[in-house]
């Protein structure tokens, strides 16, 4: 039988449930142990790749209410271990430092997507400083995760804006000084490379080397890990592809490295993501597509009920397959390796 | 329509329509050449074959490495390094030859 081609799988509605079903994969949630709150889409950059069409026009925030019934909810959970806080720029979140402080006074692991340059920078609108956040961060056991698509200014800029790779550098020596990236892992700091177009990412492993030896060599700053995440083709980044003709082409790719064992890892079985007023998905990207979890009615997080989440259908689109391509691609990185 | 065009590299596999048994030959030999970590890493295969891609000037070829070099991590300023050193052995492989031309000189005592 004819296998169907990539191309035209790219129309095809269920192309990735297809996918599933003929490798005889069941993608079902195995647990809910990380709550990912985007509490802004506020940001001081806008990224070419970004899924979340950051930047400093955006406003919209998540307010006290919906903080305070996530912090409910987590204390509520104890099976829910880590908070994974993401934007925009979290911090230009008015209450980021209180849903920080408070997370981590219930127990939990708490993560901060945090894009280096918000420190120098500080709030675009406001103008507020944010440089107390190197050590608000070490004096709260935060482990820090960071964009930087690579060891050089060429492509660090192309993809983040003019003048990031050296005010990331800067930042990273502030965190460094604060003591993240030590061996001794207390204060953890992660960086994040993601392709600076439209290719799969290369191996986690050794790009982590590469890394490593040239963020000291050259800076003299140290790290604990790095994770690859594959660019997935919606929002300023689909529109990038489009405007380049290379939409389809980077569509068949995704579908052409679609990774069973990849699959099995995907990120959406064991998180949920809340967007600014409350509403729950499977993962950030769904979020982004306005593909909203629905049991009995669209879920949100004054109506959270746990047994029914974990027990849920995960909404799967076309672009799921930039996590399953590949080494796989997830919040915390590659999913095979 | 031109006689190259990019979406045809794509199309590689249908030379196999005829004779499938000889490019199933190839291509797991291929596979195995350029695309494994072994002595040399990937990154490293795939900068020697950007490299040849430009020296034999095959756009289908220029087309695959560039892509499989970035995806194996490697940069800008790696990738026109590995061009330039196919380059230099072009322009070396010239002049080296001119060794001949200097022993014409002396057999006929120009």
């Amino acid at each position: 039988m004819r296998e169907i081609s990539a191309l035209r799988m790219i129309d095809k509605k269920n192309a990735f449930e297809d996918k599933v079903l003929s490798n005889k994969l069941e993608l079902s949630p195995q647990s809910i142990d990380t709550l990912q709150m985007n509490i802004t889409l506020k940001c001081n950059q806008a990224c070419l790749h970004c899924h979340v069409d950051s930047s400093p026009k955006r406003t919209e925030q998540m307010n006290k209410e919906t903080i305070d019934k996530c912090l409910e909810i987590l204390k509520n959970h104890p099976q829910i271990k880590n908070l994974d806080i993401t934007g925009g720029a979290p911090e230009l979140n008015p209450n980021f430092d209180y849903l920080v402080v408070e997370a981590k006074k219930i127990g939990k692991h708490v993560l901060v997507r945090h894009n280096l340059t918000v420190t120098i920078d500080g709030d675009p609108v406001t103008k507020e400083s944010k440089m107390y956040l190197p050590d608000f961060y070490a004096s709260h056991g935060i482990e820090v995760i960071s964009s930087l698509p690579y060891y050089q200014e060429y492509f660090t800029d192309k993809q983040r804006g003019k003048g990031v790779f050296q005010k990331s550098i800067q930042s990273m020596k502030l965190l460094n000084a604060s003591g993240y990236g030590d061996k001794s892992g207390e204060l953890i700091l992660d960086l994040v490379y993601n392709p600076v177009g439209a290719f799969l990412p290369a191996s986690q492993a050794t790009l982590e080397k590469d890394y490593k030896e040239e963020l000291w060599n050259k800076f003299g700053l140290k790290f604990n890990n790095l994770y690859t995440i594959t660019n997935l083709p919606i929002h300023r980044f689909r529109e990038q592809l489009e405007r380049l003709g290379a939409y389809d082409e980077y569509m068949e790719k995704l579908i052409n490295a679609f990774n069973p064992a990849a699959a099995l890892g995907i990120m959406c079985r064991s998180l949920l993501s809340i967007s600014y007023d409350g509403k729950i998905f499977d993962c950030d990207f769904n979020q982004m597509l306005d593909m909203q979890i629905f049991v009995d009615k669209p879920v949100t997080v004054f109506d959270f009920d746990y047994n029914k989440l974990i027990n849920r259908n995960i909404i799967f689109g076309t672009h799921c397959f930039g996590c399953t391509a590949g080494s796989g691609s997830s919040c915390s990185g590659a999913l095979s390796e | 329509m031109n006689y190259y065009e990019s979406k045809d590299l794509g199309r590689f596999a249908e030379v196999g329509k005829f004779k499938p048994e000889l490019m199933k030959k190839f291509f797991d030999y291929y596979s195995e050449a350029t695309g494994t970590d072994g002595a040399l890493t990937k990154r490293e295969k795939a900068l020697i074959a950007l490299a040849i891609s430009h020296f034999k000037q095959c756009p289908y070829c220029i087309d695959a490495y560039t892509t499989a070099s970035l995806e194996a991590g490697s940069n800008p300023d790696q990738m026109t390094e590995a061009i330039h050193v196919a380059a230099a052995m072009a322009a070396g492989m010239n002049l080296v030859h001119a060794v001949q031309m200097l022993n014409v000189f002396e057999k006929t005592g120009a």
